[in-house]
């Protein structure tokens, strides 16, 4: 079983119903492959970092799924770069890691809660560091909860 | 105000030490590096875009290539611009 990872940017200038027809287009397409969908994320409109096609931003779609082999994706690219209406894309095989980092960010560990945790143990850090570094902290209490999210993988 | 406790050095001994880099993958042990995660891959980028060098973010070689094929992947979908100016 091989893990992918396929996102893609939808020009913003077509209307909802196109947008969602397009990113339907490749989902059923992926499904009569026999691919199994894992999730299909819509990070919705975004601003781009810097133009392409002259739009300055785009509708970004993120279908995670799994299949047997891997033939599918060079049809699913060609198809891909054929489509006026798409943008950019790009695939990705996800390894064992970045399946679990997906599942966990769809289960709401990762993202809102490790980042700012993390910031703020370097800030604790730093600041005792400052205070004085005779308290040799033995780990801050921030990265604990992190660090044991982490190893239960 | 001579006699207090807290004073023990005219100036703070830490200046001029070198605080211990550390690869933050390592320690949180962190395993996957998301490339649709701007945020997170600033911290690993100058103002202009470029990629910050190991001796500074500190990463270990395995850790500080994963890094880079994140950053690439972001540019090429347009998550970070490949030149900026003023960028943080």
């Amino acid at each position: 079983m091989r893990h992918y990872e396929v996102t893609f940017i939808v020009d913003p200038v077509l209307s909802g119903d196109e947008i969602k027809s397009t990113a339907k287009t490749y989902e059923d397409m992926l499904a009569k492959e026999g691919a199994k969908i894992v999730h299909i994320d819509e990070m919705g409109l975004r601003q781009l970092a810097y133009p392409l096609n002259k739009r300055s931003s785009g509708i970004y779609y993120c279908v995670e799924f799994s299949i047997e082999e891997g033939s599918i994706i060079s049809k699913l690219e060609l198809a891909l770069r054929r489509d006026e209406r798409i943008m950019r894309f790009l695939t990705i095989k996800l390894d064992k890691y970045g399946v679990k980092y997906n599942d966990d960010k769809r289960n709401g560990l990762i993202g809102k809660v490790q980042r700012p945790e993390k910031k703020s143990s370097k800030k604790d850090s730093r600041s005792r560091d400052k205070a004085k570094s005779v308290s040799n902290k033995p780990a801050t209490p921030a990265p604990a909860p992190v660090a044991a999210t982490k190893e239960e993988e | 105000m001579a006699s207090r406790d807290d004073i023990k050095f005219l100036s703070n001994p830490n200046i001029g030490s070198k605080r211990q880099k550390y690869c933050r993958f390592k320690k949180f042990g962190i395993k996957h590096i998301d490339y649709k995660d701007a945020d997170f891959l600033l911290q690993f980028i100058n103002e202009q875009g470029k990629l910050l060098p190991r001796r500074i973010t500190g990463n270990s070689l395995k850790y500080q290539k994963r890094v880079a094929v994140a950053v690439k992947r972001a540019r090429h979908l347009a998550i970070l611009p490949y030149v900026a100016d003023l960028l943080k």
